[in-house]
């Protein structure tokens, strides 16, 4: 690959969707790009981002969600889901306990593992038959991944990686050599394709935030960005869930961690504006 | 070390599973069917066994029941690993005791994922 290639993708990359490429192989970027090339006709990756000086928008989109796109599987670091059941849910629970409504937000959902292990955990408390209104939102910058999750049809490896056998058996029924997710399971979770860039607007009032192993590939004004915005779409009592590595130490001083809990954090006390205004 | 007893009658498949639980620090054996499976657990009993479903002389479910009468047969973890990849299966394995369940093809994540699982990673 030309240096003038790998720059021009770097910068817009970034431009795109916030993610460094940082020292990338050749190697890594060509193969994520392959099936792009392969779609879109071209035949090298010069071809490929010749076009893209030329400004077209669906070639440039679909080698944003080539780049950004990372495998996930169910209940994956499982440790963050141990703290979500043992820790933040109980808590949730009792402090929910009148509105009976919970908000949890998926911020980069990938095929929708994460969003559908969330919801397999709510499930365990059996909430909709108890007048609760559950909405797992799962969102992903990747249009097609986010298709995948809402078909919510998972492969044969795809269901054996993370996912205990007594689940599948409980929450997907079989098509073929594939399973599909449970109707009850799909009813909690909206899916929608959603750039972490963009605006948060149209988020309100979350109580769980899951953001795992998304900071970790940001330009920092990115970071800072993400961080600052889930700030004020949480709620003061809600949840951050960051991948067990991340923090959001140096980026904003609007989160806590929680002591023997890596990767949770939670609104910090002296940035809550709705507590000191309260 | 740990132990892992790897029961299917297809030699080749016992050959890449032992192979790959070796790799993973089991100390392995084999056995071709549910008779000598038996046989085997009487002798030593393993830590975990990975279990066929169709096999000659004893099918993988008929060898876990009996298997879970014997003395100390309830320690043992299994899972079964079968090309049986239907739901009634694998609940009808579940219901005899078994621990997970692997539904071939497989790969070293698949069982690393379901050593995970069983606590045995």
């Amino acid at each position: 690959m030309k240096p003038d290639d790998v720059a021009y993708l770097t910068h817009m990359l970034r431009r795109r969707s916030g993610m460094m490429l940082g020292r990338a192989k050749p190697e890594f970027i060509e193969g994520r790009l392959a099936p792009v090339m392969r779609r879109f006709g071209f035949k090298d990756v010069s071809g490929l981002v010749a076009e893209l000086r030329h400004g077209r928008d669906a070639l440039a989109r679909a080698v944003t969600e080539a780049m950004t796109t990372n495998e996930s599987s169910f209940f994956r670091d499982r440790p963050s889901f141990d703290v979500f059941e043992q820790l933040v849910l109980p808590a949730l629970l009792t402090r929910r306990g009148s509105a009976k409504r919970l908000r949890i937000w998926s911020a980069a959902c990938a095929a929708g593992q994460e969003a559908y292990s969330i919801a397999m955990l709510l499930d365990d408390h059996k909430l909709a038959a108890k007048g609760w209104t559950i909405d797992v939102i799962a969102t992903d910058i990747s249009a097609e991944m986010v298709a995948r999750g809402e078909q919510g049809l998972y492969g044969h490896f795809e269901v054996q990686r993370g996912l205990p056998v007594r689940r599948l058996v409980d929450h997907f029924s079989q098509e073929g050599s594939s399973w599909r997710v449970g109707e009850n399971l799909r009813r909690m979770v909206t899916f929608r394709p959603f750039n972490l860039l963009d605006s948060f607007g149209w988020l309100e009032d979350i109580d769980v935030v899951f953001c795992r192993n998304v900071l970790m590939y940001l330009d920092h004004k990115a970071k800072v960005g993400v961080l600052d915005q889930i700030s004020e779409v949480l709620l003061p009592d809600g949840y951050l869930m960051l991948g067990s590595v991340e923090t959001p130490q140096g980026l904003s001083n609007a989160f806590d961690p929680v002591p023997g809990s890596p990767g949770l954090y939670v609104p910090a006390r002296a940035a809550l504006p709705r507590q000191a205004v309260g | 070390m740990r132990s892992c007893l790897v029961v299917d009658d297809s030699r080749v498949i016992r050959k890449v599973a032992c192979r790959i639980l070796s790799d993973l620090g089991f100390e392995t054996a084999e056995a071709e069917d549910g008779v000598t499976a038996l046989e085997s657990c009487r002798a030593h009993m393993p830590e975990m066994i990975l279990l066929d479903w169709s096999m000659p002389n004893m099918s993988g479910v008929e060898f876990l029941r009996a298997l879970r009468r014997e003395r100390a047969g309830d320690k043992p973890v299994v899972v079964f690993c079968t090309t049986e990849n239907d739901v009634n299966s694998i609940t009808e394995a579940l219901g005899a005791g078994a621990n997970e369940y692997i539904m071939k093809p497989f790969d070293r994540d698949i069982i690393q994922a379901k050593l995970a699982e069983v606590g045995l990673a």
